[in-house]
């Protein structure tokens, strides 16, 4: 596949905004719990704030993508058939959620609606916070099953798809909590760290998993079965148009192997093995400017992650389009 | 339950291209159009079509088949383009089975041809909508056109009488009965899709002739010949032994 | 649509290519909608091909030229540098000219054009200009093919006659380019295919048709004579042929003088009959009864010749004509042809025995009486249900006359000429064997303000027929009907320019070229020719002085021109599609149709037909001119209604309608409502023969005679089959010093003896004689590809997307052998010149042979396209490799002779011989992903529309 950059952006924005909102909530069950220190409501506030921005962004980059933004609304249609309209309708679901709850962290209009048996207060942050934190995985899902759900892009048709958006987006939200922490709430950048470089290396052994994965595929569709002959030796002269079409364009990477294996090395370094040192290391000296760097460092890697996720997709219409002449 | 389609024959498509340039010729100013040109005179030219013709070479020299291989949208049984457009712009008509876009719903987002196996779908990169085989349902409805006239572009200009349209699921129907007699396949069957486009294959006319169709009694060198006839006063045995 | 849109239909022909067939343009707001076959035409019967249906592209093309243009003072040829100017001013220019010269000396005028589809009328207009320097596209095309099979059967394939696939069993295509009457080819073959027929195709390539092949036989170009003369061998060896048909019908059985001390030596023996009145062929030759045991005229009652053996006549030894043959194929095994066409014997001799067996054991017997020209009746014709076609790939060799005379004696052999199932004859064909039309034999048929004395082109029956002056020097420019090429009966257009310039014959002072890019992919040696045609002499003044060019498109040859004069697109202009020009003819009776505008002309354009008559007029040529001086006819549409032949003939451009009320089929006074009768009948006129008339026609006296009434032919004579060809023989004689006709100059002498041989013979081709065919091992050949028509269609915005620009075709094993891997930049190159392009690999093409399809490439700027554009910068042409003549054959000699078949002077396109190699690493070319040669970039031409970069057309109000 092409990887449009709309589509990278938009996945690895909302994935870190989701996982983002996962860490304060976080932050916030365990303060309930007692096991952190309580937070001001600042650090909850400013981090929404940038849940939300993340967010956003993802939205606006999601819309360079679309041919015809103007009707973007009308993509809540079919919810019942399309991950992509689920996404549509949980995206802002989620966004929304997470903007109640800064908005509750900031206002701090944030009353006590109820009392679980241990006596621990449910007030409305958490309230909004498990809404959130379902949405945020309900969000997940869909991202992930939008691609998981195609069937004959074997690479993608993977329950891995859906955990790696899970675990990848959770890394970079949890390691910019932390780094966040790092200049908010000191106290609980460590506990931030730490899960940061937990999902971390929980998204390596995923996406290295999905890596084996996919490097022992065998396509499904051959030119025999694309064209129906049964053949051993089928070579395609020409497709039948020569200045390309929609189909040599979309469906294309158009790099070379190398530039492929390049990408791969880079994500592996960039989106797990440079973070997880810098968050070791942010972890042991308290150092917020080594998360800050863990986050900037981990964003571009799964950027290139992202990129490598659609380029490495072979779609089987390619069989259809493999020479000019 | 009608289920239009086309069913197109291997055997006897010499990838002329008139069912491309007629559909989009038929489609760009009907109610798909206008299709796009762009760099029409310039470098890369590249357009909306429906319609490709393909040529594969299949075995190695001299034992070699070109194959033309026509492909657009097959309207699938089982569209998986339908169920994951996030508008419902992509369709199948409950009435023939046709599966359509409906350009005013659209929003551009190419998920649909994602999710076609087949790259049978089209982005018009000027209209920035989806677009793809609509099987002329603009024509094969117009009551006034004649009957001829009520059959897609494709269908109706190729020379070599290689596409043929109908429903497949009348058994008695033209398309079914080549399907069946043919030997008619579908694409990629390994996705389920269940194509209503079918493919008919190659078939070989052989000849075989034997020894004794060449030993023949009309024979017209026998007519011709002369046999040399000795005079008689030529020497011949007689002359030289009694036994 | 909006409901206000204004709909119409409107019939008319196709020309996206020469097949012409009837399509419907649907207009709205005026503008075309939609273009789709006509269902009541008979020729495509509803369906269109690619090109057809993009003919809106066509018209909305940003190459169109829309005014007249002038060179502009001071600016080269080529450059393309031009002024607009009025009609009038082209016209009083033209006049002036063309005025001049007529009074003068009126071969300095040459008018040559394209694939025209009015050669009726361009034919007519140089004949009275009274230049003998006119002639059509079918030098370079295909003429070998009309020769061949003409001087052969009376007819040949396409337009003269095909294959009837409706009721053949086993069709075999030789050396067929797709593009050759295509949608009919293509409706035959699927329908054929369908009913079970067997198709074997043979070809170097396999493209197009012969995908759909049942079997695919590669052949190295340039060796179908060696193939069909080994088939020939088995045919008679396992006595396959159809000797009833041979006896009745051809000269197979006639006695040929075989005493080589005699001057008749060759020639065949005749007796004296009373001499019928008007007769072309008299009936007094010779058979050697096999009853009687001795010689008898040919067909008399009850006699039944001997095909086979050798007799005396009055102490010369005489043998059959069919005895000759066998001696001749004698030698020409299925081992020996083998080694020459890469076939295996055993194939050879297998597809003999299909088409042998199967033409006797498949017989055909449909129960239609005819009589014959004996007077013999019979109760059914019997058809032998083997078809062939064969087009360019066989025609354009310097061998090809002599392989097609070949192929058309194979169908001879296996009985299948005009009857079912095998090759059946178009109306106005068969005609005598040759046909009757001469052009002059002197020079002094060309005098000042007189028309030509003859046609400009004809059929030669002896040497006496030719074009030559006394010393036999060639009265033509191109040298056609001259001793170098005898039967060059549709001239040599690709040499005029070369002789122009060089002035041998001599020189000329105004080319006019219609509709042909001779700067370009319809000349040879581009690159020379480009040069000449730009080149001045010592007084600066350019060796060819002017050159008008007649176009709807700005090309390569347009560039070259002083004057421009814009034609209409086939949508603008009346037209039509005469018996007397390449008819459509179907093989149940005659067919002509029309051509009616169904839009307004763009911008100025003038059709050249409307520039002809004015001409004409202007130039006060008779034919355009009443008694008085005064001009004749109004327009085109006025001349086609109301010309005839002669006054009274009743003969015009157009069969259909005649008649003062359109009562009249074929002959009859002018209809003034002609034009709008036809409209109302699809554009065609369709006279469907009787049943009885319409097989064997070549010994049909019923046909025949119908034919004559009709003035179709002068003669009613059976045409008998050329076996054994005395036309040729007669050359033979001349050059032998024989006999009392004009004798070929001593240094042409054994070139005409060498290959005027009365029976088919296989030689190397004259390029492969003069080549080291280690140094040059391979074939270079073009395909035509099914979306395009020649150069015409890479204006068109869908068209030039399928094939944007073209790469070479090599055999993958070849390829690798050279070290060239798919999609490499390789060079190929001939004895005569290089380029430099892309390689693909192929399975589908023999291992000898390289391709690509024909006149994709272009000069950069040409025909409406950007400069960067494919079609320049990564397509090529292959004619930089063929040179358009060759050393002379002859030792020690400096003589050039066209790059053409000796007998016809049929351009050797298919005989260039090249290698190919991978652009070294060290190589500045390597460096720019672009082929070689380029040349400057075009600029527009004033009048040009610009070039849209992105266009959604749509035609009228939109919706």
């Amino acid at each position: 596949m092409h990887p449009a950059f709309s589509v990278i952006f938009l996945t690895t924005l909302i994935g870190a905004g989701q996982g983002l909102f996962l860490a304060l909530f976080t932050v916030e069950s365990y303060a309930a719990f007692g096991l952190l220190p309580p937070q001001a409501s600042g650090f909850y506030a400013i981090g929404s704030a940038m849940a939300v921005l993340l967010m956003a962004l993802g939205l606006v980059a999601s819309f360079f993508h679309l041919g015809r933004p103007e009707r973007a609304w009308r993509a809540a249609a079919q919810w019942r058939t399309s991950w992509l309209s689920r996404e549509v309708i949980v995206l802002p679901a989620f966004t929304g959620a997470a903007f109640l709850y800064g908005v509750a962290h900031w206002s701090g209009v944030n009353p006590v609606l109820a009392t679980l048996p241990s006596g621990t207060p449910v007030n409305i942050t958490a309230m909004l916070g498990v809404a959130g934190t379902v949405l945020a995985f309900a969000l997940y899902i869909c991202t992930g099953m939008i691609y998981a759900c195609l069937k004959f892009l074997r690479e993608w048709h993977t329950p891995l798809t859906v955990i790696n958006y899970i675990l990848l987006g959770g890394a970079s939200g949890f390691t910019l909590a932390a780094a966040l922490a790092g200049h908010f709430a000191p106290e609980v950048m460590p506990v931030l760290a730490g899960w940061a470089l937990i999902i971390t290396l929980l998204g390596l052994v995923g996406r290295t998993a999905s890596l084996f994965r996919n490097a022992r595929l065998k396509p499904k569709s051959t030119l025999q079965t694309a064209i129906g002959i049964k053949h051993p030796k089928i070579v395609q002269k020409t497709m039948g148009l020569m200045g390309g079409s929609f189909n040599t364009r979309e469906f294309f990477h158009g790099r070379s192997a190398a530039w492929l294996r390049g990408v791969k090395w880079l994500f592996l370094l960039a989106a797990f093995a440079v973070p997880a040192g810098l968050l070791a290391v942010g972890l042991s000296r308290s150092a917020g400017s080594a998360l800050t760097l863990a986050f900037v460092i981990q964003y571009l890697g799964l950027m290139a992650e992202r990129w490598f996720f659609f380029a490495q997709a072979n779609h089987p219409q390619n069989l259809y389009y493999q020479s000019v002449a | 339950m009608t289920q239009l389609a086309l069913v197109i024959d291997l055997n006897v498509c010499v990838g002329c291209h008139a069912c491309v340039t007629n559909c989009k010729e038929w489609n760009t100013f009907g109610a798909a159009g206008p299709m796009v040109d762009q760099n029409p005179y310039g470098k890369d030219p590249t357009g909306t079509f429906f319609n490709r013709v393909q040529t594969f070479e299949v075995g190695e020299f001299p034992n070699t088949e070109t194959v033309h291989f026509p492909k657009s949208c097959l309207h699938c049984e089982e569209p998986p383009c339908v169920p994951v457009c996030p508008t419902g712009a992509s369709y199948k008509r409950k009435e023939d089975g046709i599966v359509l876009v409906d350009y005013d719903k659209c929003i551009g987002c190419k998920y649909c041809s994602w999710a076609c196996p087949y790259g049978a779908r089209e982005i018009d990169e000027q209209q920035k909508v989806m677009k793809k085989c609509t099987l002329c349902v603009d024509r094969i409805y117009d009551a006034t056109m004649t009957a001829e006239e009520r059959r897609p572009a494709c269908v109706r200009a190729c020379p070599t009488s290689a596409r043929l349209f109908g429903d497949i699921h009348d058994p008695d129907s033209e398309v079914s009965q080549a399907i069946r007699e043919a030997g008619g396949y579908q694409l990629m069957p390994e996705w389920g899709t269940s194509p209503a486009n079918h493919y008919l294959p190659r078939r070989k006319t052989k000849l075989r002739i034997r020894e004794d169709e060449l030993e023949r009694a009309d024979n017209p060198l026998k007519i011709d010949q002369q046999l040399p006839k000795p005079g008689k006063a030529e020497p011949s045995l007689d002359d030289v032994t009694s036994w | 649509m909006t409901q206000q849109s204004v709909q119409e239909v409107k019939n008319t022909t196709c020309y996206m290519c020469a097949c012409r067939c009837g399509i419907r343009v649907h207009l709205r707001d005026g503008e075309v909608r939609y273009i789709d076959g006509n269902p009541d035409h008979p020729l495509n019967k509803g369906v269109i091909c690619a090109k057809g249906s993009s003919g809106i592209m066509k018209q909305y093309s940003p190459a169109r030229l829309t005014k007249p243009l002038r060179r502009k003072a001071g600016a080269e040829r080529g450059a393309g540098e031009f002024e607009p100017i009025s009609w009038e001013e082209a016209f009083s220019v033209l006049a002036e000219r063309l005025g001049k010269i007529r009074a003068t000396d009126p071969k300095k005028f040459a008018l040559f054009t394209g694939r025209d589809q009015m050669q009726a009328l361009t034919g007519l207009f140089a004949r009275q200009f009274g230049t003998p320097n006119y002639a059509a596209h079918g030098g370079f095309c295909s003429v070998n093919m009309a020769a061949g099979m003409i001087y052969t059967i009376g007819g040949s394939f396409w337009e003269f006659g095909g294959p009837d696939l409706d009721r053949a069993k086993l069709f075999v295509m030789i050396g067929t380019a797709e593009d050759h009457h295509s949608n009919p080819l293509k409706i035959a073959l699927a329908k054929f295919k369908r009913d079970g027929g067997r198709f074997v195709s043979i070809n170097p390539v396999r493209t197009g048709y012969s995908a759909i092949a049942d079997e695919w036989v590669p052949i190295r170009p340039g060796t179908d004579g060696a193939f069909l003369l080994a088939v020939i061998h088995e045919i008679i060896q396992k006595g396959l042929y159809d000797r009833d048909f041979l006896v009745q019908y051809s000269n197979a059985g006639e006695l040929v003088n075989c005493d080589e001390t005699s001057d008749e030596f060759g020639m065949f023996l005749r007796t004296e009959v009373p001499e019928e009145e008007a007769c072309y062929d008299p009936q007094d030759k010779l058979w050697w009864d096999r009853t009687t045991n001795r010689p008898v005229v040919t067909h008399a009652e009850g006699a039944d010749p001997f095909l086979r053996g050798e007799f005396e006549i009055n102490g010369t030894k005489v043998k059959p004509s069919f005895q000759l043959l066998m001696e001749r194929v004698q030698d020409y095994t299925p081992e020996w042809a083998e080694g020459v066409t890469g076939i295996p014997a055993g194939t050879i001799r297998r597809l003999a025995y299909e088409m042998g067996v199967t033409a006797r054991d498949q017989r055909i017997e449909l129960p239609i009486a005819w009589t014959d020209s004996w007077g013999k009746e019979h109760d059914t014709v019997t058809g032998n249900p083997v078809a062939f076609h064969a087009m360019r790939g066989l025609a354009a060799h310097s061998n090809g006359f002599q392989t097609i005379r070949a192929l058309g004696i194979l169908m001879s052999l296996l009985g299948t000429i005009d009857r079912p199932g095998g090759f059946r004859h178009k109306v106005p064909f068969p005609r005598p064997i040759p046909p009757c039309a001469r052009t002059p034999n002197h020079p002094n048929a060309v005098q000042p303000n007189k028309p030509l004395d003859g046609m400009a082109l004809g059929w030669p029956a002896d040497p006496d027929d030719l074009f030559v002056d006394d010393e036999g020097k060639p009265v033509r420019i191109d040298k056609g009907f001259s001793w170098e090429y005898p039967l060059s009966v549709h001239g040599l257009m690709h040499n005029v320019i070369t002789n122009a310039w060089r002035g041998d014959p001599y020189k000329i002072d105004t080319l006019l070229i219609f509709m042909a890019n001779m700067a370009w992919n319809s000349t040879m040696n581009a690159v020379e020719v480009r040069k000449m045609l730009n080149d001045k002499d010592e007084n600066g003044d350019y060796k060819i002085p002017f050159i008008v060019v007649a176009d709807a498109f700005q090309s390569e040859m347009t560039a070259f021109a002083d004057l421009i004069l814009p034609d209409t697109t086939y949508l603008e202009r009346h037209d039509v599609m005469s018996i007397l020009d390449r008819p459509i003819s179907e093989f149940d009776g005659p067919v002509d149709s029309v051509r009616i505008p169904v839009v307004p002309p763009t911008g100025e354009c003038k059709p050249f037909q409307e520039v002809l008559i004015e001409l004409g007029s202007r130039l006060k040529l008779p034919a355009f001119t009443t008694k008085d001086g005064q001009r004749k006819y109004r327009d085109y549409p006025d001349f086609i209604v109301n010309y005839e032949t002669e006054p009274g003939s009743g003969i015009g451009f157009l069969a259909g309608w005649r008649g003062k009320g359109g009562e009249k089929q074929l002959r009859g006074e002018p209809n003034p409502n002609q034009w709008e009768m036809y409209a109302k009948n699809n554009c065609v006129f369709h006279y469907e023969l009787p049943k009885s008339y319409q097989y064997m026609r070549n010994w049909n006296q019923g046909y025949l005679e119908w034919s004559q009434r009709n003035r179709i032919t002068r003669y009613a004579e059976p045409i008998l089959i050329n076996i054994y060809s005395e036309v040729l023989m007669r050359f033979r004689q001349a050059a032998q010093g024989k006999g009392f006709s004009k004798k070929p100059p001593a240094h042409l002498a054994k070139r005409v003896e060498t290959f005027f041989d009365p029976l088919p013979f296989y030689y190397d081709t004259l390029e492969a004689q003069v080549s080291d065919k280690h140094k040059y091992p391979l074939a270079a050949i073009t395909q035509r590809p099914m979306a395009m028509y020649h150069s015409w269609d890479s204006q068109n915005a869908w068209l030039r997307q399928i094939h944007a620009h073209n790469l070479l075709y090599v055999n993958a094993h070849t390829a690798r052998v050279h070290g060239i891997e798919d999609g490499d930049w390789i060079w190929v190159e001939s004895q005569w010149g290089k380029v430099k392009c892309m390689a693909k690999h192929s399975e589908a093409v023999e291992p000898g042979t390289v391709w690509t399809w024909n006149a994709i490439g272009k000069a950069a700027g040409a025909w409406g396209l950007a400069p960067d554009a494919n079609e320049s910068q990564r397509g090529f042409l292959l004619n930089h490799l063929i040179s358009e003549e060759l050393p002379a054959c002859e030792r020690g000699s400096e003589r050039r002779v066209s790059n053409s078949d000796p007998i016809t002077g049929q351009a050797a396109w298919y005989d260039v011989r090249v290698r190919i190699y991978k652009v070294g690493a060290g190589e500045a070319a390597s460096v720019s992903q672009t082929t070689e040669p380029q040349f400057a970039p075009l600029k527009p031409y004033p009048g040009q529309t610009e070039r849209k970069s992105i266009w959604n057309y749509f035609a009228g109000a939109k919706k």
